[in-house]
């Protein structure tokens, strides 16, 4: 049985050419980049190296890109990095996000807004599950200081209206004036990182978070765009490493993979986007086929790798299973697999009903995919879907 | 979460799935929460010593694969039984029918009970009448 794996916004199978740049770095050349000798030296040169090749492709200066464990650490180093920073001097502040974004956001929001003198705003999403930039100008207050709103997003795909969001902010900066409260725009990047334009100047961000494992590279790796001169604090404290900001040996050998992922991004960023959308239309149009379906977040404001639909009266989880025994790797928004029992929260927040979202399975695609596949697919989930319409009342 | 092999075994091939159309009584359960609905059927006749028996039990269910082999295991346990015995299945008779359940998922056994003892209780309610 061949497997088809349809979960690459879970994470993604490391690139061969990827591997073969890393493998070097475990036993030949395991310096420490901190070390003055040549083996060190060899292991800060492949450093560097990796740094470019990022900051190519953000447009961003080599001194801007700092090295995480991932993105969970990228997002948390911005947003208590800033808040604690500011907290410094300032009390009262304001932050905003949306209410679509990953736990690793949100959560720190929900958390730090508990903190005395920090209150916290959830912009409001559309069906499609963008955000409402007419919510957003409303929430904004004089004491706002951080806006923290996701490029795509991982469940749905929805594109947010990142440089639209910019301008906003630019207009409320002016509006303060050089003296005035600054306000930063923090943009987790994760899911856009693959398929969507990065150059942060153009994108107008200060801050962007993105993963080693979502980009075909390693797991436990990832980084952060941090624009020069703006002041926050790290969440460990340690070694001069990273400037201070994130201490702790560099984890040599995910750096060189993530470097090396980011190159091939790049470089076949074209070629692989027109291959997803392909195999993507081809599943939607097989999708749309059956009965009582509908696709959550479809449209023009979607990545080209996913599709999220839900199946009246089937079960997302059991869906997934049977698809598993099958070979086929998807996953689901549906309450049954969520451990609180509650169905999505983006499913939720797009105005899903909560017997749709219980039928919901998301499709993510990536570079390996193929059209091929799909029939056996579509093959697949038809006896499911069958199977378990049967079987409910 | 982890489910184990014979859940897994009841979820692909659940036993006594589908309605009895002349069924005594049907009882339902559901968590509102989750979207899941779980019915059990059931057929009752009187054994040779005069108790009445569940002859025939059948289920539908929309749930997880956990609420599935449950409603599997639990229509197993209950056939032959009489209505007193059948009661008196507990979550505990399910999970360990189905070799152990996720603690997140045991809600779902919980579902199969209930649904089972609502379709016994309105049997007894509907043949009190009866009488
Ligand atoms: S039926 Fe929803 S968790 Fe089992």
């Amino acid at each position: 049985m061949k497997e088809i794996y349809y979960d690459n916004s879970a994470t993604t199978k490391v690139d061969p050419r990827v591997l073969q740049e890393m493998l070097p770095f475990f036993q030949e050349n395991f310096g420490n980049p901190n070390s003055a000798h040549s083996s060190g030296q060899s292991a800060l040169s492949a450093i560097d190296d990796a740094r470019e090749k990022i900051a190519n492709y953000l447009s961003c200066e080599t001194q801007e890109i700092i090295f995480t464990s991932g993105a969970t650490e990228s997002n948390n180093l911005a947003i208590q990095g800033i808040i604690n920073s500011l907290l410094q001097t300032q009390d009262n502040l304001h932050i905003i996000t949306s209410k679509i974004e990953h736990p690793s956001v949100l959560e720190v929001f929900k958390t730090i807004s508990k903190k005395e003198g920090i209150e916290a705003g959830f912009v409001e999403v559309d069906s499609a599950g963008v955000v409402k930039l007419e919510k957003l100008k409303e929430l904004i207050q004089p004491n706002t200081v951080l806006i923290s709103i996701m490029y795509a997003n991982n469940e749905v795909g929805s594109i947010q209206p990142i440089r639209e969001i910019s301008e906003i902010i630019k207009v409320e900066r002016d509006r303060r004036g050089e003296k005035g409260l600054p306000i930063y725009f923090h943009v987790d990047a994760v899911q856009a990182f693959n398929y969507l334009p990065c150059q942060v100047n153009w994108l107008g961000v200060d801050f962007l978070s993105f993963s080693g494992h979502k980009i075909f590279g390693p797991k436990g790796i990832g980084g952060l765009f941090a624009k020069r001169g703006i002041k926050f604090e790290p969440l460990a404290f340690g070694g001069h490493q990273e400037y201070s900001l994130r201490p702790g040996t560099l984890n040599v050998p995910g750096i060189v993979g993530l470097g090396k992922a980011v190159e091939l991004v790049a470089d076949e960023q074209e070629k692989n986007i027109q291959k997803i959308k392909k195999i993507k239309s081809k599943i939607a149009g097989e999708l749309e086929k059956f009965e009582n379906v509908r696709f959550n977040g479809k449209g023009e404001f979607q990545l080209p790798n996913i599709i999220n639909v839900s199946f009246q009266n089937a079960e997302g989880e059991s869906i997934l299973m049977l698809l598993d025994m099958d070979g086929v790797a998807v996953s689901t928004g549906s309450a049954c697999s969520s451990g609180s029992l509650e169905p999505s929260h983006v499913l939720t927040a797009m105005g899903v009903q909560p017997k749709w979202a219980h039928g919901s399975i998301r499709i993510s695609l990536g570079k390996d995919n193929t059209e091929v596949e799909v029939n056996t697919f579509i093959k697949s989930l038809t006896v499911a879907i069958k199977k378990l319409r049967e079987m409910a009342p | 979460m982890q489910y184990s092999k014979k859940l897994l075994e009841y979820f692909k091939n659940p036993h006594n799935q589908g309605k009895i159309k002349d069924a005594d009584a049907v009882g339902e359960a559901g968590n509102i929460k989750c979207g899941d609905i779980m019915k059990i059927y059931i057929k009752v006749k009187k054994n040779q010593a005069g108790e009445e028996i569940i002859d025939d039990i059948k289920f539908e269910t929309l749930g997880c694969a956990a609420a599935i082999a449950a409603s599997s295991s639990l229509t197993d346990l209950a056939k032959g039984k009489t209505l007193d015995s059948a009661m008196k299945i507990t979550k505990q008779d399910i999970v360990e029918e189905l070799g152990g359940v996720p603690l997140i998922k045991q809600h779902c056994s919980i579902l199969a009970q209930n649904a089972l003892k609502k379709a016994i209780e309105n049997y007894l309610l509907v043949s009190e009448k009866a009488r």
